[in-house]
């Protein structure tokens, strides 16, 4: 019985990361229908950017709530600039082009970060800094369950950013213009909203939480190297796809689901079957339900 | 029009230029050659039947390396187990379980195409790729076929006469049925689907046989590959190689199996060509290269080398203008 | 376009005909390598390719080989079996190299090795631990244990020193080494009388292994066994640790490495895994490795690299001691290397083409390893 409240703890800690990156794809997706294959290596790049700046900052072995934050915007606004330049550099010139096309340009800018990033990183993994420190906030008697400080920093972390983007997507006028922009990006411009900069700023603002996630999870896995969002960038757009792509709320519905599926299946039974689970999970929503858990289908005019 | 004898004709060329050069240069035609030579013709079959898919009936499926392991297990597995089930001659044993590894690999096809040939764009693209994983995996935890250590010692009866042999089957196959009446319906099913149901046509049914015959020579394509490498792992078919034949299907120009064919020409020897670079700055620049060919690639000629056009049609171009 | 394919078959023209010299009668030994720099492995062939220039060039600085330099051409598979048969192929076929060095990886060996003994050009695999790799044919050597000696050098551990009963395993499904190892150390343990009480799965590259860990714990065993690479040890042990498993953890020598403590930190330590060598060795040769190594690279070797430079100076040994340049003659010198002081331990080659070397077991100390036994084959 314990196992299965260890198993949701770190499901939903699992999940709260494939939460936050999902929602850079969810963004993006909305507004350009296009798969950001690119995003996941952002992620990536967010954790080195974390790795480099703590031993600028000559923080690497010192814990402490202020030098995570420190470490945290340092990546989160480097990630922005990265975003913002691989939009305009590779994704605006094809804006405009059959679909086919982007994803291999988003498939191409994907590859170039990774092996970039083997050349410039090096591939020996790297160990993330030591800018927070582990201990147990709650755990059970037996110590059968318990709650990590990291597993809250997290949560508590994802959960905030979270709060902040509904705040500027529902509160502010660039959230406002962003939704109009991804109902209808034409009739948007004919309102006089500066699409294209709407855009930019999607991505930069996507790409800001998946630094996030970067560093969240250089905390939580000390381990970092370049190939490291290959996989997670795939199930947390599978996550994505799950709530309804398009959708905010869904995209984090979407990665806790994720998170406490993997972590059950992969407890109880075929471990091996992992990445092929998240697959799966994607075909199943995909042939019953393609608008995801929490999107709605649009009908197609002609 | 796309004229069946003209088609062969390029592909035809480039095999007697092969000969030719070994003829000029007998050093050049050893080994290394042999192998650069017989992985074109794999990768040329990947990307004809792959371009049936993503060129002619306009659908975007990136799992075709799933459907390719499909097929190299299978008839790797048949060679292995029963070596002489179709006579004495290993060679016309390899010949009977590449068909068979072929029908595995269409079977699959079929499975995959059926249910998810009804969703548009991205969102197939992102199922083909799930199921090009899924199988990989599979693959990954059956243990009779090696898991994780491989398939070794299969013999190696892939020769280049097989090899050009199924390319030509591929070619043949492919080029005669978009210039029939099957061909419109799946350039109908690109233009315009709508349109088409509209006019009658059954969009799925069609979808669903361009997969099947794609996900066979897929499968084909494996079986060669099986044959020549003689050492299988679920390794060597993942998202990486779908990518590589999507990027080849896009290079040549979607529609046009002339461009197919020279793009996974150029595909399978562009790290080959690169070696030297890496030698000289120590440095191993080839898959930065690639990406940024990729990109460069989609900002300047999406349509790729070829377009819609064939060899054929060019041809005709310049002997029009020149008299 | 006509432009570009002329300009293509151009380029590879060049780099098909570059080198028709022959090895043997020009001032150099040309000897090929080929290994994952690029990739999801590239960290290990990378390792391994500088153990092996390290050996090259303090041979050549020591006046080369019969008079003539080494020279190393080496060739990246990008971790691919398809592309290690190529690169061996153009190794064996173009370049003419008179041995080949490689691979790390038994996949990868195993695709590549039939070429080399096709052209019958010697082979030396530095760390492939599949029996099989030397099974398929004279040609093919290798100088590290294969799996079914290791699995049994740690069962025996488990069984005999550590007297536990029940071990749990948990081993990376992609990784021929890892099952291999983990195949060998059940049958080992169980035939000992030793139980396994669970047998999890990850996957190479994976970070989250909460979910077979809280299965493990479950089951109570009094050791874990984990013959994975360094790359995913740390992790695991650190999340193991933090589920409140405090039982001894268990590997193999693909932990070798100083990034092993640098991850997992206190939670690897007073962990155990079979090594060929101890970072605390008193041996002199592994001593002088470990520092020139450091001087070359800037950063300490591990296991892999140990390896590669082995590999190479057991083949420096062979061509100094072999009659003549030719490959027959090469490969009966390599076939009859006995006791040649590797810095991984003594090692000779025995009929099966793999090396006869012991164990050591050695337990995790912060960044130094400290011995703990020695188990002979």
């Amino acid at each position: 019985m314990e196992a299965f409240f260890q198993h949701l703890i770190n499901g939903i800690s699992l999940g709260s990361i494939y939460a936050l990156i999902a929602l850079g794809y969810t963004m993006v997706y909305g507004i350009l229908q296009l798969i950001n294959f690119a995003h996941s290596d952002v992620y990536m790049v967010g954790a080195f950017i974390g790795f480099y700046s703590a031993r600028w900052l000559h923080v690497s072995d010192s814990p402490s709530y202020m030098n995570f934050f420190t470490v945290l915007i340092i990546a989160m606004v480097g990630c922005g600039i990265l975003g913002f330049l691989i939009e305009r550099l590779a994704y605006r010139p094809i804006r405009n082009a059959p679909k086919l096309n982007a994803l291999i340009t988003a498939i191409g800018v994907s590859l170039f970060l990774e092996y970039t990033g083997q050349i410039v990183f090096g591939p020996t993994p790297q160990v993330f800094p030591n800018i927070l420190s582990d201990s147990i906030i709650f755990s059970t008697t037996s110590g059968g369950v318990r709650i990590t400080r990291f597993d809250a920093t997290i949560l508590l972390t994802g959960v905030g950013l979270m709060i902040v983007l509904e705040y500027i997507i529902h509160k502010t006028k660039l959230g406002k213009a962003m939704r109009a922009t991804s109902y209808n990006s034409q009739w948007a411009s004919l309102m006089g909203i500066p699409v294209d900069t709407i855009i930019s700023m999607t991505f930069v603002i996507g790409s800001a939480l998946a630094a996030a996630g970067g560093i969240l999870v250089g905390i939580k896995y000390p381990k970092i190297e370049p190939l490291m969002g290959i996989m997670i960038g795939l199930k947390a757009f599978i996550a994505a796809v799950l709530g309804g792509i398009g959708n905010l709320g869904g995209a984090v519905l979407g990665g806790i689901i994720m998170g406490v599926a993997e972590e059950f299946v992969v407890g109880y039974g075929a471990a091996t079957y992992r990445d092929a689970l998240a697959f799966g999970i994607l075909i199943i929503i995909l042939l019953f339900r393609p608008a995801g858990l929490l999107g709605h289908f649009s009908v197609e005019k002609v | 029009m796309i004229n069946v004898k003209r088609t062969l004709v390029f592909p035809g060329l480039v095999l007697l230029a092969c000969w030719g050069v070994g003829l000029i240069f007998p050093d050049l035609f050893n080994a290394y050659f042999q192998t650069l030579v017989i992985y074109s013709c794999i990768n040329i079959i990947l990307a004809v039947s792959l371009n049936l898919v993503n060129g002619f009936t306009g659908q975007f499926s990136i799992g075709h390396a799933g459907f390719m392991a499909a097929g190299a297990y299978m008839s790797a597995w048949l060679t292995m187990t029963f070596p002489h089930w179709a006579g004495p001659f290993l060679g016309i044993n390899f010949f009977f379980n590449t068909i068979a590894g072929g029908l595995l690999a269409a079977a699959a096809g079929y499975g995959v195409g059926l249910p998810s040939l009804r969703l548009k764009g991205d969102y197939l693209a992102i199922v083909t790729l799930g199921f090009g994983e899924i199988i990989r995996v599979v693959l990954l935890n059956i243990d009779a076929v090696g898991g994780a250590r491989g398939m070794y010692g299969i013999p190696k009866t892939a020769s280049f006469g097989w090899a050009a042999g199924w390319v030509f089957i591929c070619i043949l196959t492919v080029s005669r049925l978009v210039n029939s009446t099957h061909g419109r319906a799946f350039l109908s099913v690109r233009e315009d689907e709508i349109a088409a149901e509209s006019v009658g046509i059954n969009t799925t049914q069609y979808k669903v046989r361009a997969f099947v015959i794609s996900s066979f020579f897929a499968g084909v394509a494996g079986a060669i590959f099986a044959h020549f490498l003689c050492y299988l792992n679920p390794n060597s078919f993942n998202f990486m190689k779908s990518i590589d034949v999507v990027v080849m299907v896009v290079l040549g120009g979607m529609g046009s199996i002339s461009g197919s064919v020279v793009a996974a020409i150029i595909i399978t020897l562009l790290p080959e060509a690169l070696r030297p670079l890496q030698e000289i700055t120590k440095l191993d620049f080839r898959m930065v290269i690639y990406s940024l060919t990729l990109i460069v690639l989609m900002l300047t000629k999406p349509q790729g080398l070829f377009g819609k056009l064939e060899v054929s049609d060019i041809w005709k171009k310049y002997v029009r203008r020149s008299s | 376009m006509g432009v570009l394919a002329f300009a293509f078959f151009a380029l590879l023209m060049s780099g098909c005909t570059k080198n028709s010299s022959d090895g043997a009668a020009s001032k150099e030994l040309l000897v090929g390598e080929y290994g994952s720099m690029t990739g999801g492995e590239a960290t290990f062939g990378q390792m391994t390719h500088q153990g092996i220039e390290l050996a090259f060039k303090q041979a050549n600085a020591a006046g080369g080989v019969k008079g003539k330099q080494l020279k190393l051409d080496s060739v990246d598979d990008e971790g691919k079996p398809e592309e290690a048969a190529t690169a061996v192929t153009k190794l064996v076929t173009e370049d003419k190299v008179i041995a080949v060095l490689g691979e790390v990886a038994s996949s990868r060996s195993l695709a590549a090795a039939p070429i080399s003994q096709q052209y019958k050009v010697p082979m030396i695999s530095p760390s492939s631990t599949n029996p099989k790799v030397t099974e398929v044919g004279d040609y093919i050597f290798r100088v590290c244990f294969i799996d079914p000696f290791q699995g049994t050098v740690m069962a025996k551990f488990a069984h005999d020193y550590l007297k536990v009963n029940k071990v749990a395993i948990m081993k990376d499904l992609k990784s021929d080494y890892s099952v291999g190892l983990s195949n060998y150390f059940k049958d080992t343990f169980e035939k000992m009388g030793g139980q396994i009480v669970s047998e999890e799965t990850y996957v190479s590259n994976d970070i989250d292994f909460k979910a077979q860990l809280t299965s493990i714990k479950s089951t109570h065993p009094d050791a874990i066994f984990i013959p994975g690479y360094y790359t995913e040890v740390g992790l695991i042990a650190r999340q193991a640790r933090g589920l409140g498993m405090k039982m001894p953890l268990l590997g193999g020598d693909g932990w070798d490495s100083t990034k092993l403590y640098e991850i997992g930190k206190d939670a690897v330590m007073g962990s155990y895994f079979s090594n060929h060598y101890t970072t605390d060795t008193q041996d002199p040769t592994a001593r002088n490795f470990i520092a020139a190594f450091q001087k070359e690279f800037g950063v300490v070797p591990d296991g892999l690299a140990a390896m590669g430079y082995d590999a190479a100076k057991v083949l420096i040994d062979a061509l100094n001691r072999s009659k003549t340049l030719n490959s027959q003659d090469i490969r009966d010198a390599i076939a009859s290397t006995k006791d040649y002081p590797g810095v991984t331990g003594k090692i000779t080659i025995n009929d099966l083409r793999n090396a006869t070397k012991s164990a050591v077991v050695v337990q995790v100390e912060g960044d130094h390893n400290k011995f703990v036994t020695t188990i002979n084959p």
